[in-house]
């Protein structure tokens, strides 16, 4: 997956989380979940959706390095 | 047309999903209803076949209005098509509109939308156009002598029902949270707060709770674990109220008719914010009877539900207690507002990490505030203080939970 | 128009006079009619209604009684039933007890057990009602019990139109027929109108149309109605105020048509609430009415008490215009 795969996925998932947002416009250092407004719960669902869509194991004590876009897609691109 | 709250007055059938002759069994989807909250679907709670749909797509009805008529199992199930012809009624023994928990059938009582007056007081003339109108006259607000509902009660009841327009094609149940109206919602919250805030005498406790324990057991639980099948600080919040609730059963109910009711089950409604503005706190039945994981997989089926549209009626109707939390990025603390007719309202605050006394020693913990609003007319400070420090128990013994 | 406005002053007259045209009237008109009864002829009646008449029409047909109803009575149920048409006065109903076996035994029973071949075409006139300070013996209104009996006609003059016009069909009846003059009306004045000439006996009669409440009164409560619907008025509560006019037998069709549409009732009645005219139409309304009904029917009725002489504590005892409008006002628009 490249990173733009990685980026271009994460902002459909988070678009359907947050769907009156534009993920994509996300700066990719600002915390997704005070930038979209999402909760723990959405962010959980963010997470369950990414671990299906890539495969990758994503646990809870690496939630921390997925709050930002640049950290979103580092943390995938560094997995896969 | 059964009551999605207390603050509902009337709903607008989007569709039905059950026919004339269907059969269907309590919990069954039959029909998505939108208020200005979304679209909700309304299950059923008879079993039974549908003998008569009353109500058209896209009729806007006041609370208590018919729906349909189901009926029982074994019975000979009216034939529609000549049931609207015929003038004589059409003789079904127990014709059980769709309205929401009738006493005998739901499993909770449910707060009635008007104050609870005993029987209600109806005149002959309007008993009798209610019945042609196929409105439940026990809904309406009587504006006759002795509070009793008159024929201009049952009238406006059913012009505010004939006003509806035939539904617009885009109006499918399908959309996402159809009918949702910030404003009107607004509105609706004021309208309840305000009345919460002028006749709920409030009285508001708050703890602190060390969550190092019930954390530390929820890493290791959330560790073995795939994503989806992780538990979040909530569901803990839940349960743990849950069972502080069947301890303190004096706040799990309603505030009726000048006395406390207590409710049957424990019904959690859930405070979720919309985006877009608004909340709803839609309830999670008997959640004193869940495991973790299954209650887990319950709120975020109820959070997606409620973001997403498909809501059932029955998780609007009954909430007995409230439960709000802020989550990780929210305050330290929730003083909430009772919603009526509850009596009281817990809330959790963010989650965070303070310098704490264990044994004489000071360190650092994860601490959590949880705070009750609670109706002092239904119970005391000294309850309230009990019920908290059960709630803390309780987290304290995760695996108990 | 000055022909019609001379008219006009020539029509207007009291209840009082009403009463003495329509006796005048009736001897005129039928040589068979005489008027009898205590203190009618020289004294010119108790309340003063057979004036004159004496002078004019002779001691053959203004004939003073002695003081024994019922001799007199039967005399006139006699007469009747010979073939005259008698006017009997008795001088106030709480003395027509003491001819209440000729009236209910002869003259509401005899046409029913002779099989019709006796027609008693008689017409008692009674002074009814409160309001004069004449304390607990003078001061009965009894007409809802004569109402109770079969074979009677049972009429109550409201209106100076039906003080004028009832005797007329009254005596045409060929049944009993009693009528129950309002001692507080007798000095009402009212406009005839010219072109009315009779009246019926059969028809319970509106006297202001509404559409929110209907107040069905008769006699003297039928004033105070009319002053509550005006009451009401203002606060924007259109009352319907219905004359009963006519208590047996009771016009089923006005009174369930004007209560069928306003689906609210108030029933004002001098009478005693137990047993009254106005327990049988509520009775009534309940039995066939029920489902039509958006409100309970209220009654307005005398305490239940002899009434008193004192003039504010009669005046407590009665129905009063402020009471019936309370009572209209709280269907409506409940407090």
């Amino acid at each position: 997956m490249t990173e733009a795969e990685i980026r271009k996925l994460a902002s459909e998932i988070l678009s359907d989380i947050a769907p009156e947002t534009d993920p994509a416009a996300l700066a990719g250092g600002s915390d997704i979940r005070a930038a979209l407004d999402i909760d723990s719960m959405d962010f959980l669902n963010f997470i369950i959706a990414l671990n299906k869509r890539t495969g990758v194991a994503i646990p809870e004590e690496d939630y921390p390095k997925l709050f930002t876009m640049d950290g979103v897609v580092a943390y995938l691109a560094g997995s896969a | 047309m059964p009551s999605l709250g207390a603050d509902m007055e009337s709903g607008k059938l989007v569709q039905w999903l059950v026919k004339p002759g269907s059969a269907v069994k309590k919990g069954d989807v039959v029909a998505v209803v939108e208020t200005y909250k979304g679209a909700f679907e309304i299950d059923i709670f008879e079993d039974g076949v549908v003998s008569e749909l009353c109500a058209k797509e896209g009729e806007e009805l006041p609370v208590g209005a018919l729906l349909a008529r189901i009926a029982a199992p074994g019975e000979e199930p009216a034939v529609p098509a000549k049931a609207a012809e015929e003038e004589p009624k059409v003789p079904i023994k127990k014709p059980a509109a769709l309205k929401p928990a009738p006493a005998k059938a739901a499993p909770v009582p449910r707060p009635s939308p008007v104050p609870s007056r005993g029987r209600t007081k109806i005149s002959p003339v309007a008993r009798r156009r209610a019945g042609e109108l196929g409105i439940d006259p026990d809904m309406l607000n009587g504006t006759g002598i002795d509070g009793s509902v008159t024929l201009a009660d049952v009238e406006l009841a059913a012009a505010k029902g004939m006003s509806a327009k035939a539904p617009s094609p885009a109006a499918a149940p399908a959309v996402r949270r159809t009918g949702f109206d910030p404003d009107q919602m607004r509105q609706a919250i004021a309208t309840a707060m305000a009345r919460s805030k002028r006749e709920i005498p409030h009285y508001y406790l708050s703890s602190t709770i060390d969550m190092s324990r019930p954390l530390a057991w929820m890493e290791a639980f959330n560790r073995e674990r795939r994503p989806e099948e992780r538990l979040l600080p909530a569901v803990l919040f839940l349960k743990a109220t849950a069972l502080a609730l069947r301890e303190h059963p004096q706040l799990n109910g309603f505030w009726e008719n000048n006395r406390f009711r207590p409710a049957d089950g424990i019904h959690i409604g859930w405070a979720i914010a919309l985006r877009g503005g608004g909340l709803i706190a839609p309830a999670i039945h008997e959640v004193d009877r869940y495991a973790l994981p299954s209650l887990m997989e319950a709120l975020r089926d109820l959070v997606a539900r409620a973001r997403g549209g498909g809501i059932r009626g029955s998780e609007m109707m009954d909430p007995t207690f409230t439960v709000t939390s802020l989550g990780e990025r929210g305050a330290e603390s929730a003083f909430g507002v009772i919603y009526p007719p509850q009596v009281a309202i817990m809330g959790f605050g963010r989650t965070v990490v303070r310098p704490w006394v264990v044994d004489g020693d000071v360190t650092a913990r994860p601490l959590v505030t949880a705070s009750l609003a609670a109706d002092h007319r239904a119970s005391d400070g000294h309850a309230g203080g009990l019920f908290l420090s059960a709630v803390d128990r309780f987290l304290q013994e995760p695996v108990s939970l | 128009m000055n022909d019609r406005s001379a008219r006009e002053g020539m029509n207007r007259m009291t209840y009082r006079e009403a009463c003495r045209h329509a006796i005048r009237d009736a001897l005129i008109n039928d040589a068979r009619t005489f008027l009898m009864g205590e203190d009618v002829g020289l004294y010119g009646g108790c309340y003063a209604v057979s004036k004159g008449l004496l002078d004019e029409f002779g001691p053959e047909r203004i004939r003073d009684t002695p003081l024994a109803e019922g001799a007199f009575v039967g005399a006139g149920i006699g007469a009747a039933m010979a073939g005259l048409r008698p006017i009997v006065e008795i001088m106030t109903c709480n003395f027509s007890l003491l001819a209440l076996d000729q009236i209910m035994n002869n003259a509401a029973t005899i046409p029913h057990m002779s099989g019709g071949q006796f027609a008693v075409p008689l017409v008692i006139r009674m002074a009814t009602g409160a309001g004069r300070q004449l304390a607990a013996q003078h001061s009965h209104s009894l007409e809802g019990w004569f109402a109770h009996i079969p074979g009677l006609k049972v009429l109550a003059p409201g209106t100076v139109e039906d003080a004028r016009y009832m005797l007329k069909a009254a005596l045409a009846d060929p049944n009993p027929v009693l009528i129950f003059e309002h001692i507080v009306l007798y000095n009402a004045e009212g406009e005839l109108d010219p072109d009315v000439m009779e009246v019926d006996i059969a028809r319970a009669k509106m006297r202001r149309p509404g559409r929110d409440v209907s107040i069905l009164a008769y006699g003297n409560s039928l004033p105070k109605a009319l002053a509550a619907a005006e009451t009401l008025a203002e606060e924007g509560i259109d009352a319907e105020v219905v004359d009963l006019r006519v208590l047996r037998p009771l016009d089923n069709a006005t009174i369930f048509e004007t209560v069928a549409r306003t689906r609210r009732c108030v029933i004002v009645d001098e009478g005693w609430k137990s047993g009254s005219i106005s327990a049988e139409i509520a009775a009534r309304l309940s039995e066939e009415l029920f489902f039509e009904l958006d409100a309970p029917i209220r009654r307005i009725c005398s305490r239940e008490a002899p009434v008193p002489y004192a003039a504010h504590m009669e005046e407590a005892a009665l129905p009063q215009t402020a009471q019936i409008a309370d009572a209209a006002r709280n269907l409506v628009k409940p407090r």
